[in-house]
């Protein structure tokens, strides 16, 4: 299954929790700034996502939507 | 066509948490949101949000919301669901909220068996004020006010506000979760799902405690605070069922008719 996901980079708070629980590796830490000063995570397109949204449940700050094909 | 399997869901207001990174208040919301939305009672629930970290719960929750006097929660909830008893009230409680100053308004609406829902979040610590010593905080956690951690002799026990609810004749239903991982979180939307149909149903007071992280005051980070559920807070707080008396209520409700 293919899919993949949509990161609001104002809504993130830095947290990790995503990265911790994501299966594929495909969210990393990135070294940009959003407006509430976070570092907002971004995805690793080498790493397929497969649209399982364990990232989009566990995220406290609902940046990540989910797409599924 | 790519599918949207997962966003914001619409009970939620387009609005920034003011929550630190990684707590587990606005996973709380959010499952609330998403349970108003899949019964579709976002026109008739009233919240009763309470004094703490989640004050300000009726800026991100797009249902009514009257708040409550500090740990009067409960109490107000039955006041709104009495003399409006077609509308879904709930009431959102922090440990140091139903636990401490407003554990007499909790414990009595329990008793009287109030048909109202209640969520109790429990992070082990005062998180507004600056994470002091809550009653619901481990033996030998640190805190603020308790440096050295908590002592038995000197502070008392933690307060299994679950286990001795449970023994209360007027309680309909009651279920400890957890918010540290996908698979508690789903676990922990059914449960408020279920302790929302339980008032739609009508069969009386219900609570959901909820588990959340508070990585701010336990001074570790966010994914350490998920494992410290697990490993620690959920040895004295063992999630499960603690009361459901669903099922008999609606025998003898059937029974009756």
């Amino acid at each position: 299954m293919k899919g993949s996901i949509k990161i609001d980079k104002e809504l993130c708070k830095e947290c990790h929790l995503c990265i911790n629980v994501c299966p594929q590796g495909h969210i990393i830490p990135t070294k940009e700034y959003n407006a509430q000063g976070y570092h907002p995570v971004g995805t690793n397109n080498e790493k397929e996502c497969t649209g399982c949204a364990l990232c989009a449940t566990i995220c406290p700050d609902i940046a990540i939507e989910v797409y599924r094909e | 066509m790519a599918k949207k399997v997962f966003g914001r869901p619409k009970s939620l207001k387009d609005k920034i948490f003011h929550y630190c990174p990684g707590c587990g208040h606005s996973i709380a919301h959010r499952l609330i949101a998403e349970v108003i939305d899949e019964l579709d009672i976002r026109g008739i629930t009233i919240g009763v949000p309470p004094a703490g970290c989640a004050v300000l719960a009726y800026n991100y929750l797009d249902v009514d919301m009257i708040e409550a006097p500090h740990g009067r929660g409960p109490a107000m909830a039955s006041g709104i669901k009495r003399t409006l008893p077609d509308r879904i009230v709930f009431s959102y409680q922090g440990d140091g909220d139903l636990a401490a100053i407003g554990i007499a308004e909790s414990f009595h609406a329990a008793n009287r068996g109030e048909n109202i829902s209640v969520i109790f979040i429990n992070n082990a610590v005062y998180g507004m004020t600056g994470g002091q010593m809550a009653p619901t905080t481990i033996l030998n956690q640190k805190t603020t006010t308790s440096p050295a951690g908590r002592h038995k002799i000197l502070d008392g026990y933690p307060v299994k506000v679950s286990e001795f609810f449970s023994q209360l004749e007027g309680v309909t239903y009651i279920e400890r979760c957890m918010v540290n991982s996908p698979t508690n979180i789903n676990k922990t939307r059914k449960a408020i799902k279920k302790s929302f149909q339980c008032q739609m149903d009508g069969m009386g007071f219900s609570l959901v405690e909820i588990l959340s992280p508070c990585p701010t005051n336990w001074k570790m980070n966010p994914i350490d605070s998920c494992k410290w559920i697990d490993e620690v807070m959920s040895k004295t707080f063992p999630p499960g069922v603690f009361k459901d008396n669903t099922a008999s209520v609606k025998k003898a409700a059937e029974g009756a008719s």
